[in-house]
């Protein structure tokens, strides 16, 4: 494999892990905020309880993505930080109030309600401007001017596609955060949460999937390059909407104990569905960063300073993975953490 | 206003804003630990309360302090662009290594913070000291893509600008690498100590304690006050080393702070004033002869170059002179109130009076003050350099005008949020008195 093949393929796993911890994590203080007032069902709960422990980690991985993006491919940085200056800049901004003030919600009682409602809606605002960089990359939103590159604003949220990718990320965080939420109320033992969640995710699901598609549809023009290559990788599209059928007759079968919905087994599928789709898109969008004015092998670093950059990423994991572990033991699998009143 | 400075002042006030949340970020888990370690060989429950207290402290702090970093590590890609081109090519490697060092603080800090009462003894001692190491480790690395801007090194590069000739590791040890990371580092324990002084120092002002909330404040402000005068110290030492690669590598730097026009033997140190360009000289200054030369060669006779070696252009703006007195002027008052109030307390055995609680209780903030203007006095000295005699700071700058646009949505995020953390920690420990904590645990 080359070097720069290499580095695409860490990068769209990175992004990978990313929308994955992200959708739990925006997706979590989402429903966190819509059950907070509600005493039927104990969601609110459930999902602060997953939200507060795993946050920081999940915004580390942000930070990763962005610096291996500058890292492996700094000859995209002049073009990436000109035309996402301000989407991204936005984004930061909105970042940091969300985290600041889900933190400071639960050290402070006054002014709790606005900070919880602001937490919670930056929990949508944000993906779908994370999402919004995904259009900018499929051509004909960015053109050069006197040698500077500019982002046509008015052209990209005049384009239905704009809002089709928005929906589609949206719907995307909403479907997996109660899937896994779902799986989590059940390490919990609470059934009240689990059914809320499974309610959800049973409209979400054929929602997202139905939106996936038509956002397809909706791809401009100058976007052809990216719908021949996904056609020609349909039979990985086609295993990725296998998955996710696996994953949502799981939502209706019923265990031993009578209780509808194999959690753990979903959520595995319905991860393996996003995981597949993502690395079956990335390959689409190769050989381009960004069309037409940026390819993979444009942007690549020096393969002398990649390789040490690997060993790094290795080591960093690597010793990484005990700490991972305590992790996951104490907060996804502790009961007397779970089960807290 | 020029888009270049716009986008200098976006990602210095984004800067001076994370310093502050992350300086005690480094600082005070190394407290914590301190705590600890007394609580484990005094069986004082007091210490453990301290530890617990500054824990929630530092939870706040924290996430401000991840959200600004955050916004400074994505930002600097957004506004320089050319200078992380180069960067990428270069000097990645600590870049990336911080991102870890940053997971391991992150991932040990919530278990310490939500898991501490459920894991054994050991294993909640190396979840602290894992973020210690975790915080520390992060600031030394980002400490070492600052050295490399200031004294670059592992490359060379082109006329028509490209980079060849790399060499990760030269660029990774640059040389003023040492010496900075440590004085970022030992800056940052000073600070946070003095910043726990202050806080057990004002508790100390206030009238009608009862005897067991004296007590813990005191042992907290004895604490701060070893911590912070070892530290202190240290600093200076360091800083004098400091100086000295200052004279080695980057002369016209060194110049600017000492506000030297003429290359000169025997120069004199100047304490205060501010840097004339007309007089070529330090007005209202207090000068200390041969000091200067001694400060960077260890010998009175040590040639010191001054500013006039240099074409004018290339010279950091002068003020920089103030910036470096105030540092250096804070560091060492600091030193001398540390040792003056052990020496009191532990020397003379008295209480502490009025007066000296209320010069600890300023210090802190003055520690503050210092790692401000010292961050300051690196970044503005290297101007007009953004990698020393490699890259303007002109040519690094986007060209993007939406620049003025964020500069004021985030000076408004900047200044809200200092007043909504100050509000927050004031309405946490409000309701949770030590009083409160001390009764509970009797």
């Amino acid at each position: 494999m080359e070097a720069s093949t290499l580095a695409i393929t860490i990068l769209w796993s990175l992004l990978f892990i990313y929308s994955i911890l992200g959708s739990l994590d925006f997706g979590a203080g989402f429903w966190g905020m819509i059950y907070g007032k509600n005493d039927q069902t104990s969601a609110s709960q459930i999902a602060n309880r997953f939200l507060s422990p795993t946050w920081e980690v999940t915004n580390v991985f942000l930070v990763i993505f962005v610096v291996s993006v500058v890292t492996f491919f700094p000859f995209a940085t002049t073009l990436l930080g000109s035309i996402l200056l301000v989407p991204v800049g936005i984004g930061l901004l909105l970042l940091t109030i969300r985290t600041t003030f889900m933190v400071f919600e639960h050290h402070t009682q006054k002014y709790r309600e606005l900070m919880r409602l602001t937490s919670g809606f930056s929990g949508l605002i944000i993906p779908a401007l994370l999402v919004s960089i995904l259009p900018i990359t499929l051509g004909g939103f960015v053109d050069f001017k006197n040698d500077l590159p500019v982002l046509h604003y008015a052209e990209l949220i005049t384009h239905p596609t704009l809002y089709m990718h928005i929906a589609f990320g949206l719907s995307t965080e909403l479907f997996i955060s109660a899937v896994f939420l779902m799986d989590y109320s059940k390490e919990a033992d609470d059934w009240s949460a689990y059914q809320t969640f499974r309610k959800h995710a049973i409209w979400l699901g054929p929602v997202s999937i139905a939106i996936a598609m038509l956002t397809i549809g909706t791809f401009p023009t100058e976007a052809n390059w990216i719908v021949e290559n996904i056609e020609d990788n349909w039979l990985w599209f086609g295993l990725s909407v296998f998955f996710f059928i696996i994953g949502y007759t799981l939502l209706f079968i019923k265990k031993r104990d009578g209780v509808r919905g194999w959690s753990r087994l979903a959520v595995t599928a319905i991860i393996l569905q996003y995981g597949i789709a993502i690395y079956a898109y990335g390959s689409a969008h190769l050989p381009y960063l960004v069309y037409p004015h940026l390819t993979v092998t444009e942007g690549f670093t020096n393969p002398s300073t990649f390789y040490p950059m690997l060993i790094v990423y290795g080591v960093g994991f690597g010793i990484l993975i005990p700490a991972f572990y305590l992790f996951w033991r104490l907060f996804l699998k502790d009961r007397r953490y779970l089960k807290q009143p | 206003m020029d888009i270049v400075v716009m986008a200098r002042i976006l990602f210095g006030s984004s800067l001076g804003f994370h310093i502050i949340y992350a300086t005690i970020g480094v600082g005070l888990p190394v407290m914590i630990i301190i705590a600890e370690v007394l609580h484990y060989i005094k069986k004082d429950s007091d210490y453990a309360l301290m530890a617990r207290r500054w824990t929630k402290g530092f939870a706040i702090i924290l996430a401000v302090s991840i959200a600004s970093g955050t916004i400074v590590g994505v930002l600097i890609s957004l506004l320089f662009p050319n200078f992380m081109e180069i960067v990428g090519q270069v000097i990645a490697l600590p870049f990336q290594m911080e991102i870890f060092a940053f997971l391991i603080e992150a991932v040990f800090m919530s278990i310490y913070l939500y898991a501490a009462d459920r894991l054994p003894p050991v294993l909640r001692f190396i979840s602290i000291i894992s973020v210690a190491l975790g915080a520390t480790a992060s600031a030394i690395l980002i400490t070492d893509v600052h050295a490399w801007m200031n004294t670059p090194a592992g490359f060379n590069i082109t006329p028509d600008g490209s980079v060849t000739d790399v060499d990760t590791w030269a660029a990774f040890f640059n040389p003023s690498f040492g010496v900075t990371a440590i004085h970022v580092t030992l800056s940052a324990y000073m600070t946070v100590a003095f910043i726990i002084a202050s806080i057990a120092a004002i508790r100390l002002m206030r009238r009608g304690l009862s005897t067991k909330e004296r007590n813990y404040h005191k042992k907290a402000l004895t604490i701060a006050l070893y911590f912070g005068a070892i530290m202190s110290l240290a600093t200076a030492i360091n800083g004098h080393e400091t100086a000295q690669m200052l004279h080695e590598y980057n002369p016209r730097k060194l110049a600017a702070a000492e506000g030297l026009f003429e290359t000169t033997r025997y120069a004199p140190l100047s304490i205060g004033g501010y840097t004339s360009l007309e007089d070529q000289r330090v007005k209202y200054a207090v000068e200390i002869p041969y000091a200067l030369s001694f400060l960077a060669g260890d010998r009175l006779d040590t040639e010191v170059l001054g500013l006039n070696e240099f074409p004018e252009e290339l010279w950091p703006p002068l003020y920089v002179h103030v910036l470096f007195n105030v540092m250096v002027g804070i560091g060492s008052l600091l030193i001398v109130v540390a040792f003056f109030a052990i020496f009191w307390k532990h020397i003379l055995k008295r209480e502490f009076p009025g007066w000296l609680l209320a010069i600890l209780a300023v210090s802190g903030p003055l520690a503050m003050i210092a790692i401000e203007t010292g961050w300051c006095f690196s970044c503005i000295g290297r101007q007009p350099w953004t990698i020393t005699d490699v890259l303007r700071t002109g040519e690094a700058a986007t060209k993007s005008s939406s620049v003025g646009f964020l500069l004021g949505l985030f000076l408004t995020l900047y200044i809200t949020l200092l007043f909504i953390t100050g509000f927050v920690l004031r309405s946490y420990f409000k309701r949770n008195p030590v009083s409160k904590d001390l009764d509970a645990a009797h």
